[in-house]
């Protein structure tokens, strides 16, 4: 199959299963991007929700364009972006044409309701796959010696702790992690 | 930036124009296109925090400043944008532009709301894979994967304990049982989407059902 038709599909399926917004997107970029069809490594897609992060527009849009681009340039980022917003196009301007304000709206709210669940079960499941190989070198949970990445486990509990506890800025939290993970390595090399 | 200066001072007088045609009945689409493109492609590129900000944005935009659409039925649209599948921001574009101009309307906004993201991501794209191997930009994006980790966990924490202090016995149980299937079995992230659905629609069924009885 033309890579073009390969990224269309994989991001239209990612347009129209993603129901809740925010991260809701991300474990089937995930699946799609990472595990199908290999094209972002689990670094390069982590990296990929970082940028989203601190860029405004929403992740789905962000990674179809830069999938799209990695993979095959300016017209493979058109092709995944369209991929990814058809869906939306049609289902919203259908229910937005009979304009539903009886039952079945209840309906979908309904079923929404419990998908909220599932959503979230599904991003804490995507977040472990990000989390898990940041803190572990071999990419699985065991804190034998050298696997165990101690200054990695610090820089996380101190973003988790001004985030719960101090509120603070998603976007200052990543930058800060950032820049002491650059202090620490800087400080390795030369000194 | 020259262009834009040169757009500021007008901006107001072409809004009035508008308003008071589609007060009149006298829709002028063009006008209405071009407001609807500027309005996206302005909330898409400098609203940071994600959909639901960019949604209230849009209701503030043309709800409470241009008066184009009414509060009640800016809500109904709003409900509307958050119930389908996809972007949040995307379907509140969607949402407004097929109230204000159909079609034409969804195709100005929508492009309006991805040619910022679409625009900085390829920049970004270019740098990224330029610089990837660089020492100072290889260490802060290691740094940040603690960083962003932390706060996926936090946002799933916030979401979770909702759901827990909802005391909804079975949407916990869609939650843990999701969860073990999606991270220890692997099963398919769309599988279990329509599995929840198919409980979701279900017990709205059995809710009308026993409504209509009682």
């Amino acid at each position: 199959m033309s890579v073009y038709v390969e990224l269309f599909l994989a991001f239209l399926q990612i347009g129209a299963f993603s129901f809740g917004g925010g991260y809701a997107a991300m474990p089937l970029i995930q699946e799609q991007v990472v595990g199908k069809y290999g094209w972002l490594s689990l670094s390069d897609f982590t990296d990929l929700v970082t940028i989203s992060q601190m860029t405004p527009g929403p992740i789905a849009v962000n990674a179809a364009t830069f999938v799209g681009e990695n993979i095959a340039g300016i017209p493979g980022a058109v092709i995944a972006t369209l991929g990814c917003i058809l869906p939306s196009c049609i289902f919203v301007t259908v229910l937005a044409h009979f304009y539903l304000k009886y039952q079945k709206m209840a309906m979908l709210q309904g079923i929404l309701g419990s998908l909220r669940p599932a959503v979230v079960a599904m991003i804490f499941s995507a977040g472990l796959l990000i989390l898990v190989p940041a803190l572990f070198r071999s990419g699985a949970v065991s804190f034998l010696a050298g696997n165990f990445h101690i200054r990695m486990a610090v820089w996380f509990a101190v973003a988790l702790f001004l985030l719960m506890k101090l509120k603070w800025d998603p976007i200052l939290v990543m930058v800060l992690t950032g820049a002491m993970e650059l202090v620490a390595q800087t400080w390795i090399r030369f000194c | 930036m020259y262009a834009m200066n040169q757009n500021v001072p007008s901006e107001e007088s072409v809004q009035q124009k508008i308003t008071n045609q589609l007060a009149g009945g006298k829709h002028n689409r063009g006008q209405i296109l071009r407001q609807l493109f500027f309005s996206t492609l302005y909330l898409s590129a400098f609203t940071f925090g994600g959909g639901y900000v960019i949604v209230t944005l849009l209701k503030k935009k043309f709800v409470d400043d241009l008066h184009w659409i009414d509060e009640d039925e800016m809500l109904d649209l709003v409900a509307i944008a958050q119930s389908s599948p996809g972007a949040i921001a995307v379907n509140g574009a969607i949402v407004v532009g097929y109230k204000l101009a159909g079609i034409p309307g969804v195709l100005v906004s929508v492009l309006g709301a991805i040619l910022p993201p679409f625009i900085i991501i390829t920049a970004i794209s270019f740098f990224y894979n330029a610089f990837k191997s660089n020492f100072i930009v290889q260490a802060v994006l290691t740094g940040m994967k603690a960083g962003v980790s932390a706060v996926i966990i936090s946002v799933v924490f916030d979401m979770a304990s909702g759901i827990v202090k909802s005391k909804d016995m079975i949407n916990l149980l869609i939650m843990v049982i999701v969860f073990i299937a999606n991270y220890f079995l692997g099963v398919n992230v769309i599988w279990c989407i329509l599995g929840a659905a198919a409980v979701g629609a279900i017990r709205t069924a059995i809710r009308f059902h026993g409504g209509a009885a009682s």
